[in-house]
């Protein structure tokens, strides 16, 4: 009854006409930052705290920021199909067979899957933070390092199944990234560690930069070399909706990809990173033909998309329930809220009924405008493939080098695009995947910040990993994943894939 | 060549004129104030409120700028490097004073490189335990943690943070060595900290008072001089024998080097005005902590204490003995 009378409370709170206008300014700026690639959730939310100030109530001020989030999330994954440039961790995924059905003339049918499989999973996920909201908040707080550590094994074996050529290539990738992840200091002992005497390293290097470098630069350089690819693919546009057959197809990796989403969102730190790969990993696992994937398999957009969206919903119960920020996104909300005069701490339900129940129901209506507003978007945006290349490619790199920039002004996050931008087309050549190099690169440092901190707390004493029961579970998972792979089946199988494809 | 020098001499007169104009009737334009920490966190928080009460003195857009990375030294380098002509000013808290120590490599020099404008806040910390931590006050704790040093753990947000700085003094105030577990940021510690992963952890007010309030975690004591209105059942430092532990996250508003006078005169007052605009000193109470007094709200008295910040913590990082280079 409780939930009725909330839900209520929250639906009334977020149709004010007020609150409708900032939800549908927040998803429109989304979605359009979003599309400029490189440009991300963070620093648009950022520039636009002051803003907040002038809208005076902290309701529709949240809801605007909320919308530019998620707004943001659609946006990202516009770019990795089109063009093959991720701007979240999230849609890195969603490059990997979305551009590939771009290339294939179904750049429109991959846009609408992403679209409707984030609408589905933010409609489920969005209920789940009303109903479970509480319960699943004790749940994540029983992740301990151990744990966390245990999680992050389970995502780096299962991220060789990310490749779809040779494993040794895969891990090849997946250890380069771990190498990566480790610039930066060393926050047990507060040592430079490989940053070559740049201080503007000693954070380590920003994940966007290494992205756009990786996945977008890397495929401009390649587009360059002949343009005669591109425009097939342009001239290949067909159906712009899904067929009848894409439905059948998506549906059941929008379903998984939506419980795991919602389940990895709530853990704060590395979870929401982790939805994407896992909802990738698990439909290769289930699918009948996997050497589909990697050339534009539709589960592979819809498994991922949906995951990351309902992740995008999930992350924001530690805020709500615990007044915890999973992300820098959510440290920005909580500092809005505080500006708004209103500090987020584990009373803000109760304290603040309105807000909490009104963002949570603000969710849902940005996503359905979302749908609404994207679906009819989709022609626009597969038209901007037939604008000619040489005008296209010095735009896309100088909303680049602006988005990049903006997440720290640090000139040196640009030399890293450069750097990362040859490297990714020197991988491309060696048909080397950029994916799990991202993965490890993401995963890399929070296995060894949790390694570490659950041997500081266990004093030195590793059976924690195995006496903990989440923490076993978790690395058995991990040790079923690995025997999976090795199992020589499997692995003639992905000879197979690998031969036919070189 | 006699041309150019002429050219150049001309050109530095303007210049002069210019920049004397410009102290004058400054400001005539947007002023940034660099924040060297992540937008969303607490001194960004701090920041953004005193710069929209500054903006309606100064009839000028403030505009905060967000340059993080190392501890807040890059925002601090960018803001030594910056022209001096009072349009670019750094916020800092107390991490100014201690990365004097904890940087042994610092790429400017903390007490040469700029011109002061006052103090802002000074933010108390609060020490918390988990919610089923054994003891049940301070002085409990402070025998629960000599009886059991190596089984207890104290969080921190990392090396520099105001949660380590704290732990640091609490340690060497009941002169016993806990086992410090470091976090990438306060949100992952305080996480912790709520899932009983860690026993120990100190921070400023602007994270804890909600989650103490809230009973999520145990309150020891408060680092302030005296009680907390939002926090009026916890007991000071002092009142449970730790007098020592005496300490704030204070934070002020720096100008380049070189900042002319009358301009870091005008900030100073623009200063005062926005720490008694009703909003700040709302805002500022919600988070647990009150706006500077305008005596403190000064160039002087910043000065003197990021004179005597730096000379108190040098040798408690020393004998710590970990740096952040």
């Amino acid at each position: 009854m409780d939930l009725i009378n909330n839900l209520q409370l929250g639906f009334a709170t977020a149709t004010t006409l007020t609150n409708l206008f900032f939800c549908l300014i927040g998803v429109l700026l989304g979605t359009l930052i979003g599309v400029l690639p490189g440009i991300g959730a963070t620093a648009t939310i950022a520039m636009l705290l002051p803003i907040t100030f002038q809208i005076g109530d902290p309701v529709s001020s949240l809801i605007m920021l909320a919308g530019i989030y998620y707004g943001a999330q659609y946006g990202g994954s516009t770019t990795a199909i089109l063009i093959n440039m991720p701007g979240e961790s999230s849609s890195a995924v969603t490059a990997i067979d979305g551009y590939q059905m771009a290339k294939r003339g179904r750049a429109g049918a991959a846009l609408a899957i992403a679209a409707i499989g984030s609408f589905f999973a933010g409609t489920v996920s969005t209920f789940l933070v009303a109903l479970l909201a509480p319960p699943l908040t004790v749940i994540a707080l029983k992740f301990g390092p151990p744990e966390y550590f245990s999680l992050m094994v389970v995502g780096l074996v299962s991220s060789i199944a990310l490749a779809h050529g040779s494993i040794v290539k895969a891990l090849a990738m997946v250890v380069f990234g771990l190498l990566l992840g480790l610039v930066g200091t060393d926050i047990y002992t507060g040592t430079p560690r490989f940053n070559l005497g740049i201080r503007e390293y000693s954070d380590g290097l920003n994940f966007v930069a290494l992205a756009v470098g990786l996945f977008g630069i890397a495929e401009i350089l390649r587009n360059l070399e002949n343009e005669s690819t591109r425009e097939v693919m342009v001239k290949k546009v067909t159906n712009l909706f899904p067929t009848r057959e894409d439905w059948k197809r998506m549906t059941p990796p929008v379903l998984r990809g939506t419980v795991l989403g919602s389940a990895l969102g709530v853990l704060p730190g590395g979870g929401a990173i982790l939805a994407s790969f896992a909802s990738y990993t698990l439909e290769k696992r289930v699918a009948k033909d996997a050497s589909e994937f990697g050339k534009g398999a539709i589960e592979g957009v819809a498994g991922p998309e949906s995951a990351n969206n309902a992740a995008a919903q999930t992350s924001f119960i530690p805020l709500l329930t615990l007044g915890i920020p999973a992300n820098p996104v959510m440290a920005l909300m909580i500092g809005a809220m505080i500006i708004q005069g209103i500090v987020p701490g584990p009373n803000v339900a109760t304290e603040q009924p309105a807000l909490f129940w009104g963002i949570i129901a603000s969710m849902w209506i940005g996503n359905l405008m979302l749908v609404v507003l994207n679906l009819p978007l989709i022609g626009l945006w597969v038209k901007l493939l037939t604008v000619p290349y040489y005008v296209l490619f010095p735009a896309i790199m100088t909303f680049c080098a602006i988005g990049v920039y903006s997440v720290n002004n640090n000139a040196y996050d640009l030399y890293a695009v450069a750097f990362f931008g040859l490297i990714g087309y020197v991988l491309v050549k060696l048909r080397c995947e950029p994916a799990p190099l991202l993965l490890g690169f993401v995963l890399g440092p929070l296995l060894e910040e949790n390694l570490r901190r659950a041997m500081i707390i266990s004093r030195g004493d590793p059976s924690v990993f195995v006496t903990r029961p989440i923490s076993a579970v978790l690395l058995a998972a991990a040790l079923a994943v690995l025997v999976v792979v090795l199992l020589p089946s499997v692995k003639k199988k992905r000879e197979e894939v690998f031969v036919e494809e070189s | 060549m006699k041309k150019l020098f002429a050219a150049l001499a001309a050109a530095a007169a303007i210049g002069m004129t210019a920049s004397y104009a410009q102290a004058q009737d400054y400001p005539t334009r947007n002023i940034t104030v660099v924040v060297p920490f992540a937008a969303g966190g607490p001194t960004d928080t701090v920041t953004r409120l005193v710069a929209e009460a500054m903006s309606k003195d100064l009839g000028q857009q403030v505009i905060v700028e967000n340059v993080g990375g190392a501890g807040g030294t890059l925002g601090a380098k960018q803001v030594a490097d910056a022209e001096n002509d009072g349009y670019t000013l750094l916020l800092h808290h107390i991490g100014m004073a201690t990365s004097d120590t904890l940087y042994r490599n610092l790429p400017y020099k903390t007490l040469e490189a700029f011109e002061y404008v006052g103090l802002v806040t000074e933010v108390p910390m609060t020490l918390l335990g988990r919610k089923d931590l054994e003891p049940n006050d301070l002085k409990g704790l402070i025998e629960y943690a000599k009886a059991n040093k190596d089984k207890i753990t104290v969080a921190n947000a990392g090396i520099g943070a105001a949660s380590h700085l704290c732990g640091m003094l609490f340690m060497s105030s009941i002169e016993t060595p806990l086992v410090t577990v470091p976090y990438k940021g306060t949100g992952p510690a305080m996480t912790d900290l709520l899932g009983g992963q860690v026993d120990i952890m100190c921070d400023q007010t602007t994270n804890t008072t909600k989650q103490i309030q809230g009973g999520t975690v145990k309150a020891y004591a408060v680092t302030s001089p005296a009680r907390l209105n939002v926090l009026p059942d916890l007991p000071t430092v002092a009142e449970s024998g730790l007098p020592n532990m005496q300490v704030a996250i204070w934070h002020g508003i720096y100008a380049p080097k070189g900042t002319d006078a009358k301009i870091t005169e005008r900030l100073s007052k623009s200063l005062q005005v926005a720490l008694k605009d009703p909003n700040v000193i709302a805002r500022f109470a919600e988070l647990g902590t009150v706006p500077s007094p305008e005596a403190d709200a000064t160039p002087a008295a910043l000065k003197a204490k990021l004179e005597s910040e730096i000379a108190r913590w040098k040798p408690v990082i020393d004998a710590a003995g970990q740096y952040a280079d």
